[in-house]
């Protein structure tokens, strides 16, 4: 691996975040319909971490009983999104988004499709927003609900390089007292086309 | 009549962004960069600001919170909110402002419908 490569330049370490920012902006305000409540949203970070450290910053603040939706992207750059919360409120979640007065065991029924689907909107907001912006065309998968701990949401695909780009954004629903995050995880061949790409948008907008 | 607009954003690719679409909207007006509230107050402290551009997400105080801090020096500056946050909460707190809501990615069709309303009521104003 390149040190190049490792490292963005303020600038595009600027240019990643505005864009991260403007996709989960997008992506909360899609949450925001489904819940019928205001999302609030941290600033972006960015960072090129390996595997081990972005789990740690996954945990924080959320533990380890984490659940997630992912869908990956494939296009000019390829990766992952994820839609990540504490187990302990998929539940909630879930409640939140069909209504209170279904059953428990409906809910129960209903959590694995609820959370593929939120995931699905949330994450397609996000993406379709950074794909419109670079003026790209992005590939999204369907989405996958995994449960686990950091480690295990963002273990390495069979021959997948350990240090990533790693972008996240906090987001709180306060009446439920709901916390969870947005990231977006990028291997290091997604980050130098990224890193293209993003040159040549900013090239254009100094014109 | 040209006029000076505050542009605040903590993003220089965002400010660079609005910086582009001035030169091809309105390119003989001045654009003051602010990178966050402090700079922004300081800004209209000290220099003649006609319009204001505010990004929401921010650290420190947010773009509605800083809208709310220059209302009580410019209750009439035509102010936007510049966000990719389409909730409704943040678009209706804007509008309590007297703020429009501009959405980002931002269009010259957005911007330049909000300037030349901004530049219409300046005008109406002087009158």
């Amino acid at each position: 691996m390149s040190v190049e490569v490792a490292e963005l330049t303020p600038l595009e370490q600027d240019a990643f975040a505005e864009i991260a920012n403007m996709g989960v902006s997008r992506a909360a305000a899609s949450l925001r319909q489904m819940l019928g409540e205001q999302v609030l949203l941290s600033v972006p970070a960015v960072h090129i971490v390996n595997r081990e450290t972005a789990a740690k910053l996954a945990e924080r603040g959320t533990g380890s009983r984490l659940v997630a939706v992912q869908q990956g992207f494939e296009g000019p750059f390829s990766g992952r999104a994820l839609l990540i919360f504490p187990e302990a409120q998929s539940l909630e979640l879930v409640r939140s988004i069909i209504g209170g007065d279904q059953s428990l065991e409906d809910v129960i029924d209903l959590e694995h499709e609820a959370l593929a689907e939120t995931g699905n909107v949330i994450l397609n907001a996000c993406l379709a927003t950074i794909a419109n912006v670079l003026r790209k065309t992005m590939r999204m998968s369907l989405p996958t609900v995994i449960r686990g701990d950091g480690a295990t949401l963002f273990a390495a695909p069979p021959g997948g390089a350990d240090l990533v780009l790693f972008l996240y954004i906090d987001f709180t629903i306060k009446r439920h007292d709901m916390h969870g995050f947005i990231a977006l995880l990028m291997d290091l061949p997604s980050i130098a086309a990224l890193k293209e790409i993003v040159q040549d948008f900013i090239k254009k907008v100094q014109k | 009549m040209n006029y000076t607009v505050l542009v605040v954003d903590d993003s220089r690719l965002a400010r660079m962004v609005m910086a582009s679409a001035f030169r091809r909207l309105r390119p003989e007006w001045t654009l003051v960069e602010a990178i966050g509230a402090d700079e922004a107050l300081g800004a209209i402290a000290s220099d003649p600001i006609d319009i204001a551009l505010i990004d929401f997400n921010m650290p420190g105080l947010d773009g509605l919170e800083l809208v709310a801090r220059i209302r009580e020096r410019a209750p009439e500056m035509p102010i936007a909110l510049v966000s990719a946050n389409l909730q409704d909460e943040i678009i209706a707190r804007a509008r309590e402002l007297k703020a429009a809501f501009i959405a980002k990615p931002l269009t010259d069709e957005a911007l330049g419908a909000f300037l030349s309303g901004a530049s219409l009521r300046l005008r109406k104003a002087k009158q």
